[in-house]
């Protein structure tokens, strides 16, 4: 027969909303580090399948020296060069591409478009950066490709050139959504400082908005940069996926995700050919951590002097 | 006196009318700043004086679905007429703010910044050092940041980022100087140093300065007037507001019964 008291027995007792509070404490903790979990786990997983390869059939000067990726020869050799030169060129014209577009839209998106239109656009771009990669895989195949063969009167549609729009298409709505982020942490008394003195709106955007949003859009462009190396179904059928080094942008390429996506399912586990997919991931994870912590710090303002 | 070839008033507004949205701010203002004298503006919160001000270089229309009707004159010119070029009229008409507002870049560029929009060819380095030495003189801040120029402004005290504030606009020779409410932010004794370079720039230039503090318009004005719910109650020499109000709504006011 418990008696509600003024004073409680004893202060130190734990009820069901200690248990629960304690038992959501863990659970948001656990959330909240399992990012850092999954990150650890992916690189200690790629890294186990390709270790075997790394240590035996690897060599650095063949990997990033030859362009002969011949894993199913019966002298296999696995020179990784045509598709690391096949991505870079891919995400070099894509982010040609996508600067104009995501910049463009942002600075519109920021400084001249207001309520409705505002938020309608908002919307839209958030849905263009929704649309599955293999829709604009498709775009690419059929569209780009008969496109591209009529405007510049080249044999094959699916080269550098495709993916290269395809993915800077693909990459300018998170760019977009980064650089308007980036243009409205700028204060509006600096805007509203430059117009008294009599800028007008270009001349604000020009030299005032863009130069303080600067690291974030750098920052954009290096994801976008990132999401580039990173994109795989969309640039396997843009690209032509044929090993070559580009010398100009209507020859075919293939990626390095294109490579992985479309062999790994008939490789052995455990086989050499697996291994060196295996390795070739490893190079992409390395990249993109190395250009997202970048995109990282440049938005935090941390820049040599 | 008179000075020969300049008009007597800087600013003159007749019949102002304005309206935020369907919430007019302003009625039937009739306003005429004295060229070359300090006038300041007083009246309860919400009593139009910021709005007012901010209609002399029209910046108030940059926040959108705003109205104006009546005349706004600076220096003779209607500054609502069809030809105007509101990059001009803003030259003439600089403007300092509540809250100190320079740009994030270094102090030389905040310096040059207004300049370099209304002067269409280069400048030599020579010029620009010019420049910036006799802007950050005229506002008493040489001797404090010349060998520091190119440190980012925003890293200056409030006192002095204010001062820096006003003295970007002199290189564009502004004939008119807006203040709103400059001091708000700062604390007295840097009240104190920016009210003593408002009385320095007297005469020199023609300034409008917003004030909540009655203390700070009786001793740092020429003329003083007195808003009170958009309307314009009394504009006289500060002295003679401050010793015989006309109006029963002014002495109410000075003597801090509402406000």
């Amino acid at each position: 027969m418990a008696e509600k008291s003024a004073v409680p027995s004893r202060l130190d007792q734990r009820d069901a909303s200690w248990f629960i509070d304690k038992l959501f404490q863990v659970l948001m903790f656990v959330g909240g580090i399992s990012a850092v979990i999954f990150i650890i786990g992916i690189f200690v997983f790629i890294t186990k399948e390709g270790l075997a390869f790394l240590f035996e059939g690897f060599s650095f000067l063949e990997f990033f020296g030859s362009i002969n990726w011949r894993p199913t020869s019966t002298n296999p050799t696995y020179g990784a060069l045509a598709l690391i030169v096949g991505t870079a060129s891919i995400t070099g014209v894509a982010i040609l591409v996508a600067i104009p577009f995501s910049i463009g839209a942002a600075v519109y998106i920021s400084e001249f478009a207001t309520g409705k239109t505002k938020e309608t656009l908002k919307v839209l771009v958030e849905l263009l950066a929704a649309i599955p990669s293999v829709v604009w895989g498709f775009i690419g195949l059929s569209i780009m490709n008969e496109f591209i063969i009529e405007v510049f009167d080249v044999p094959i549609g699916l080269n550098v050139l495709n993916a290269g729009i395809i993915l800077g298409l693909m990459a300018a709505p998170i760019m977009t959504t980064i650089a308007e982020d980036a243009l409205k942490a700028v204060p509006d008394k600096y805007r509203e400082a430059a117009e008294a003195m009599g800028a007008t709106r270009w001349q604000i955007i020009r030299q005032v908005v863009l130069p303080a949003a600067k690291n974030g859009l750098v920052s954009a462009v290096l994801l976008g940069v990132g999401r580039g190396f990173g994109e795989t179904m969309a640039v396997l059928m843009a690209s032509g996926h044929a090993i070559n080094i580009p010398t100009s942008p209507f020859d075919s390429v293939r990626a390095l995700t294109a490579t992985i996506a479309a062999e790994l399912g008939e490789t052995a586990q455990g086989s050499e050919h697996y291994g060196a997919l295996f390795a070739l991931g490893i190079f992409l994870f390395l990249i993109t951590f190395i250009i997202n912590l970048a995109a990282d710090l440049v938005v935090r303002g941390i820049r040599k002097k | 006196m008179r000075t020969v070839g300049k008009p007597r008033f800087a600013v003159r507004t007749e019949k102002l009318n304005f309206w935020y949205g369907s919430f007019q701010a302003l009625f039937d203002v009739d306003f005429n700043v004295r060229a070359g004298l300090v006038t300041s503006l007083i009246g309860p919160s919400g009593c139009g004086k910021s709005t007012l001000l901010r209609c002399v270089n029209r910046i108030n229309e940059r926040i959108g679905n705003v109205r104006t009707e009546g005349k706004v004159e600076v220096l003779g010119h209607d500054i609502h007429a069809p030809e105007v070029d509101l990059t001009q009229v803003r030259s003439q008409v600089g403007m300092v703010f509540q809250r100190p507002n320079p740009l994030p870049v270094s102090i030389r560029k905040n310096i040059l910044f207004a300049h370099g929009l209304h002067t269409p060819h280069k400048t030599t380095k020579a010029e620009q050092d010019g420049i910036v030495e006799s802007a950050l003189r005229d506002v008493l801040l040489w001797e404090d940041v010349k060998d520091r120029l190119d440190r980012v402004a925003t890293e200056l005290s409030l006192e002095q980022q204010q001062k820096l504030c006003i003295a970007r606009l002199l290189p564009v020779k502004p004939a008119v100087l807006l203040m709103d409410e400059p001091c708000s932010a700062l604390d007295p004794k840097a009240t104190a140093a920016v009210e003593e370079l408002i009385w320095k720039l007297r005469g020199e230039y023609t300034i409008l300065i917003v004030t909540h503090n009655m203390a700070q318009a009786r001793r740092a004005s020429d003329e003083c007037a007195f808003m009170l719910m958009g309307k314009m109650v009394e504009h006289r020499r500060t002295e003679d507001l401050f010793l015989t109000p006309n109006s029963q709504k002014t002495a109410d006011y000075i003597e801090g019964r509402y406000g």
